[in-house]
This record gives structure tokens, C-alpha cells and sequence, in this order.
């Protein structure tokens, strides 16, 4: 892809992004209720404090200023106040960030390490077991609401069998000076293996449950491509030429088939951000999703706001990136 | 070679072939037969239902499944934390998740039609804004574009199905205007258009009916999406307030006891489970036996 076409697809992003901004920044702005009535709260202020407070917010500002206000200070990382914890958004979002992309890459390594192993299987070995086993999951995985089975594991990993704990993200005794903010990272910087084995047993049932869905589309895919990739005359031809099945398989075969699973695999990560919000909640996780949950029911809209701005920007972003990665990794494509 | 016997017979239409195809599969067909009885228990549930949904009873509170010690058989799943018969709540709570899965479906189909049918058929500016629409829409995860509408508007039957229906459009709009291009270069469609049809006639009586079928798969299998998705809203606490029974609250309303309770939970998950199932492979034979792509 040269550069000219590439430019053209981050120009086109341009109006997306708009557009988003202004969904986002009208679902709050109609939202019922007053913003300075909700931070006032019960505290008595005089009329001419919460006139100041309304100045200082831009609310009294008319909407397409505020909305152009809003953009401005979005692209500079100034998202407002927290009502809640009278603290700058941004900076609340920051610190449960870390958690939710933790949670996010361990169920995508999950999904992977799982779905391209099973879905390659499925393909080689049609109708055995494999692809038995490979087509329950991917019915189960889209058919099974995220929390309830989070609740299932919990109730068979952490009540039943007691050997996993329910929640959150880490135990007191485990608990580590941060570098990174990532727990699995940071327990192994400071030298502590016993901490680091604590972090991943909080991780792996909210991982398992967050990466389900992922896995049930990505073996699917695996699968399909790889049939299609079988039956092509290169295969047939290492084949004839002597070469050994396993080396056609992994050197030949494989290469090709997992261009799709890559860019699906891209896709999907946009759709593990949409899953956080429950997966957090079922499994008391302290990331963003919890948060933004918390927010909606406490309106503290400024957060729920960038939140949500923040979501769609990095899902847009990944589509993008799944769509260039697909054709570079397939130069039959075209954009 | 054909034989006269044959002949006398009038041949099938491609309906009834696909429809052969359809009854053919015995999996798909069982599962509409699930998703056919869940539809059943949802319209009579004030018949079916053992007892009233809401009638609290604070010396059943957390009893068991009847099969499980300090149950009872005219209280088979057991009972909630107040008291409430788990199975009636569940019949009645498949009433909130068929009705919600299929009002936010016709009302997604309908608007996704008339979008994809303009965008593909006329092109041009309208077109485009489609297009740009839909490409914005598609910027937001689902469940946390849903979220943020329903933290706009409040809880309520209709602003669940608004806040779904609000982004689920898109789909059937992008099937129905990828069809629509295919179909306006045919032949026929030219021979209308030759005959002074008007626009309106060849997208309404011309075009639609010859791209149904693809919608309709499509919808099928995307019901069993909105049904997970609701359950997700009623399980973060967006969705049916109480003491309306919802299978997603009830999950919810479970977990506070899974540690000595586990039917509270177990039993509403499960129903929701059993018909998204049935839903998606019935929708899966629907699409094998309809859509032409997928005829091996």
C-alpha cells in the first residue's frame, strides 16, 4: 500500500471521529438532570456561587460553543471534573485504565492461544472429535451471556472448589509498590514470584470469561480459512512434491490461513472493550467498565462522557488498524 | 429424464425448495421448536405460570429447587431472596426478552430497509449520508453505545428498545443496501426502469422482495444478539426495573447469594442461554437452507 492510499484511509477517519464526538457529546448534554445541581449536591451555596460554577463549567454558553469547547479540550486530554471524586477525569480514567488493558490483552492472548490451535485442528481433522469439540464452542460462545457464565465459573472455581479467588484484582498481602500499573508485570520488576501467581489467579476467570466470545469467532474463522487454504493448488502441489503433511501444514498452510484470523482478531479486541463493562462488574475488577458503570448510576456524567468518547475513539482506531493490517499482510488486497 | 408422472405434478418453487432444505435439518428444526414453545410460554404465561411473578413470601425466601432438600414440587426452580417463585418469574420474564428481542428487530429491519434500499438504489448524496451515518454508528461498541443512551433517557420497556434499535438498524441497512447494488444492474430491474416504472415501484415491488431472504436470516440470528444484550442492560441495573421480572436481573438479583444459593442465579442464565441457542441454530439452518451462498 503506497502512502498516498494510506493517507487518503487517516483522512477518512476524520469524519468518523467528528461524528462520534458529536453523538457523544449530545447523549450527555441531553441528558436529564443539571450538572451543577448534581455536583452542588446537598452543600448550600448562594445563588451567585452557582452562577460562577455554571461560568466556570461553559454551561452558560450556547451548545455548538460548548460542543467546540468540549472537542478542544478533549484533544488536549481535559475532560473536566469528576463530580464524584473532585478530581479530573482524566486523571481518574488513568489510574483504572491500566486494569481494564491488563484484563483485555490477557482474554485476547486467551482467545488466541486456544481458537488457532482448536480452529487448525477442526480443519485438518473434519468431522472428529476436534471439530466437534471446536463447533460447541463457537455456538456456546455466542449464545452464552458474559455475566452469567462468569457467574458459573465463580461459582464452581472460587465457592466449590475454593481454588480461585471471587475478586479483585490482587490479595492485601500481595499487594506491590506499582511501576507499570500492570500487576503482572510489576509483581515480576520487584522480584516477587508469590505476588505475581496471586495477580493471575484474580486474572484468569475474568480473562476466561471476557475472551469466550473472542475465542467461539476466532476458531471459527481459523477454520473456515483454513479449509479454503487446503484446498488450493499450492497446498496440493507441496503435497505432490513430496514435502512432509506437517511442513505443508505449518510452513505452507498455515501462513496464509491466519491473514484473517489476524484481522478479525484485531476487530474483535474493539468488541472486548464492550464486554469490560460486565465482565468488571460480575468479577468486581477495578477498571474503567466498573467505573463508567458506577458513574451512570452516581451521574457523574463528565466521566461517563470520556469514558465513552474514549471507547469508540480506540475501537474506531483498531478497525482502522485491522483494515491496514489485512492488506498488508494480503497484497491481493486493495484499499 | 423426466417422467410424465412428474410433469402432472406442478413444480416446486425455490421457497418450497429452500423450505425442504430447511425441514431436512433436524437440529434447526428442533430449535425453532425451543424458540416456538419459549414464544407459547411468553403470550400464556398467566395461564402457565404456577404463581404470581411479584407475590413476595419471606418464609420461602432462598428455599431450594424441589428436588434439593427443603424444597417443594409446587415450587420447583426454588425461590429468590424475597420469596418469588423462580419459575414463574422466568415465564414471565420470557414475555420482556421475546417482546424487547422482537420489537427492536422489526423496528431495526424496518428502518435498515428503507435506509439500504434509498442508499443502494438512488446512490448520489443519499448515499452518502447513509453511509457516513453508518460508519459513525459503527464507531461505538454496542453495548456501551446502548449504555450511554440508556444513562441519557432512563429505564423503560420503550428506551431499551430505542437504545437497541438506535444502533442495530445498521446491519440489515448495510445488507440490504450491499443487495440493492447487486440487484439494480440486473436485467430486470433495467426493463422496469425502461417501462417508466418509478423509482418507488422498482424498489418496493422490484427489488425488496428479491433481496428478503438475506434480511430476514440476518434478523433472525441478530435477535438472539439484542436478546443477550438486554439481559446485559437489565443485568447492570439499566434495563426493566422491578419487580419486574427480567431474566438478566435476575441474574443479577442472585449473585449476592451464590455462595449458599446458587438456583437463584443458575436458572434465569440458563433460559436466557437455552434460547440464544436455539434462536442462533435455527438461524443457522435458516441461512443454510435460504441464503444461495451457503448451498454446498
Amino acid at each position: 500500500m503506497g502512502l498516498g492510499k494510506f493517507l487518503e484511509r487517516v483522512l477518512q477517519l476524520v469524519p468518523v471521529l467528528l461524528g462520534v464526538s458529536v453523538i457523544v457529546f449530545i447523549m450527555i448534554a441531553l441528558t436529564p438532570g443539571d450538572p451543577v445541581q448534581i455536583m452542588i449536591g446537598d452543600q448550600a451555596i448562594t445563588p451567585e456561587q452557582e452562577a460562577a460554577l455554571r461560568r466556570d463549567l461553559g454551561l452558560d454558553r450556547p451548545m455548538y460553543e460548548r460542543f467546540f469547547l468540549f472537542v478542544g479540550n478533549a484533544v488536549q486530554g481535559d475532560f473536566g471534573q469528576s463530580f464524584y471524586h473532585r478530581r479530573p477525569v482524566s486523571e481518574v480514567i488513568a489510574e483504572r485504565l491500566p486494569a481494564t488493558i491488563e484484563l483485555s490483552l490477557v482474554a485476547l492472548l486467551i482467545a488466541l492461544f486456544t481458537s488457532i490451535p482448536l480452529g487448525v485442528l477442526a480443519a485438518i481433522r473434519k468431522n472428529s472429535i476436534f471439530d466437534r469439540i471446536a463447533t460447541v464452542i463457537s455456538l456456546l460462545g455466542v449464545s452464552l451471556p458474559g455475566f452469567w457464565f462468569g457467574i458459573l465459573l465463580l461459582m464452581l472455581f472460587a465457592v466449590h472448589l475454593n481454588i480461585l479467588p471471587v475478586a479483585g484484582r490482587i490479595g492485601y498481602s500481595s499487594e506491590i509498590e506499582p511501576i507499570t500499573h500492570f500487576l503482572l508485570i510489576d509483581t515480576l520488576l520487584r522480584g516477587r514470584p508469590d505476588a505475581f501467581l496471586d495477580a493471575l489467579s484474580h486474572i484468569i476467570l475474568p480473562a476466561v470469561t471476557l475472551g469466550l466470545p473472542m475465542t467461539a469467532i476466532l476458531m471459527r474463522v481459523t477454520r473456515s480459512s483454513m479449509l479454503e487454504v487446503l484446498q488450493q493448488d499450492y497446498v496440493t502441489f507441496a503435497e505432490a512434491k513430496g514435502l512432509s503433511r506437517r511442513r505443508v501444514l505449518f510452513r505452507h498452510a498455515l501462513k496464509n490461513a491466519l491473514i484473517p484470523t489476524v484481522s478479525v482478531a484485531a476487530i474483535e479486541t474493539g468488541s472486548l472493550l464492550g464486554g469490560n463493562m460486565i465482565v468488571e462488574t460480575v468479577f468486581g475488577w477495578p477498571g474503567l467498565g466498573r467505573l463508567v458503570v458506577e458513574s451512570i448510576f452516581l451521574r457523574n456524567y463528565p466521566l461517563v462522557q470520556a469514558a465513552v468518547l474514549l471507547y469508540a475513539v480506540t475501537y474506531v482506531l483498531l478497525n482502522f488498524f485491522a483494515d491496514i493490517l489485512y492488506t498488508v499482510l494480503n497484497p491481493k488486497v486493495k484499499l | 429424464m423426466t417422467n410424465v408422472a412428474d410433469m402432472s405434478r406442478p413444480p416446486e418453487t425455490i421457497f418450497q425448495q429452500n423450505l425442504g432444505n430447511f425441514m431436512r435439518n433436524r437440529l434447526a428444526v428442533a430449535s425453532s421448536a425451543v424458540v416456538i414453545l419459549f414464544i407459547l410460554l411468553a403470550i400464556f404465561a398467566p395461564l402457565i405460570a404456577p404463581h404470581d411473578p411479584n407475590a413476595t413470601d419471606l418464609f420461602r425466601r432462598l428455599q431450594p429447587p424441589a428436588w434439593v432438600e427443603g424444597g417443594e414440587w409446587s415450587y420447583l426452580l426454588g425461590c429468590d431472596q424475597l420469596g418469588r417463585d423462580i419459575l414463574s418469574r422466568i415465564i414471565y420474564g420470557a414475555r420482556i426478552s421475546i417482546f424487547i428481542g422482537a420489537a427492536v428487530i422489526l423496528v431495526a429491519t424496518t428502518i435498515g430497509i428503507i435506509a439500504g434500499l434509498s442508499a443502494g438504489y438512488l446512490r448520489g448524496w443519499v448515499d452518502v449520508v447513509i453511509s457516513r451515518i453508518v460508519d459513525i454508528l459503527l464507531g461505538f461498541p454496542y453495548l456501551i453505545f446502548a449504555i450511554g443512551l440508556m444513562a441519557m433517557m432512563g429505564p423503560g420497556l420503550i428506551n431499551i428498545i430505542l437504545a437497541l434499535a438506535y444502533k442495530e438498524w445498521v446491519i440489515p441497512c448495510r445488507v440490504v443496501r450491499g443487495e440493492t447494488l447487486a440487484t439494480r444492474e440486473l436485467e430486470y430491474i433495467e426493463a422496469a426502469r425502461a417501462l417508466g416504472a418509478s423509482r418507488r415501484h422498482i424498489m418496493v415491488k422490484e427489488i425488496l422482495p428479491n433481496i428478503l431472504s438475506p434480511v430476514i436470516v440476518v434478523s433472525t440470528i441478530r435477535m438472539a444478539h439484542v436478546i443477550i444484550l438486554e439481559a446485559s442492560l437489565s443485568f447492570l441495573g439499566l434495563g426493566v426495573q422491578p419487580p419486574t421480572a427480567s431474566w438478566g436481573s435476575m441474574v443479577s438479583d442472585g449473585r449476592a447469594f451464590i455462595l449458599e444459593s446458587w438456583w437463584v442465579s443458575t436458572f434465569p442464565g440458563l433460559a436466557i442461554l437455552l434460547l440464544v441457542l436455539a434462536i442462533n441454530v435455527a438461524g443457522q439452518g435458516l441461512r443454510d437452507a435460504f441464503d444461495p451462498r451457503f448451498h454446498e
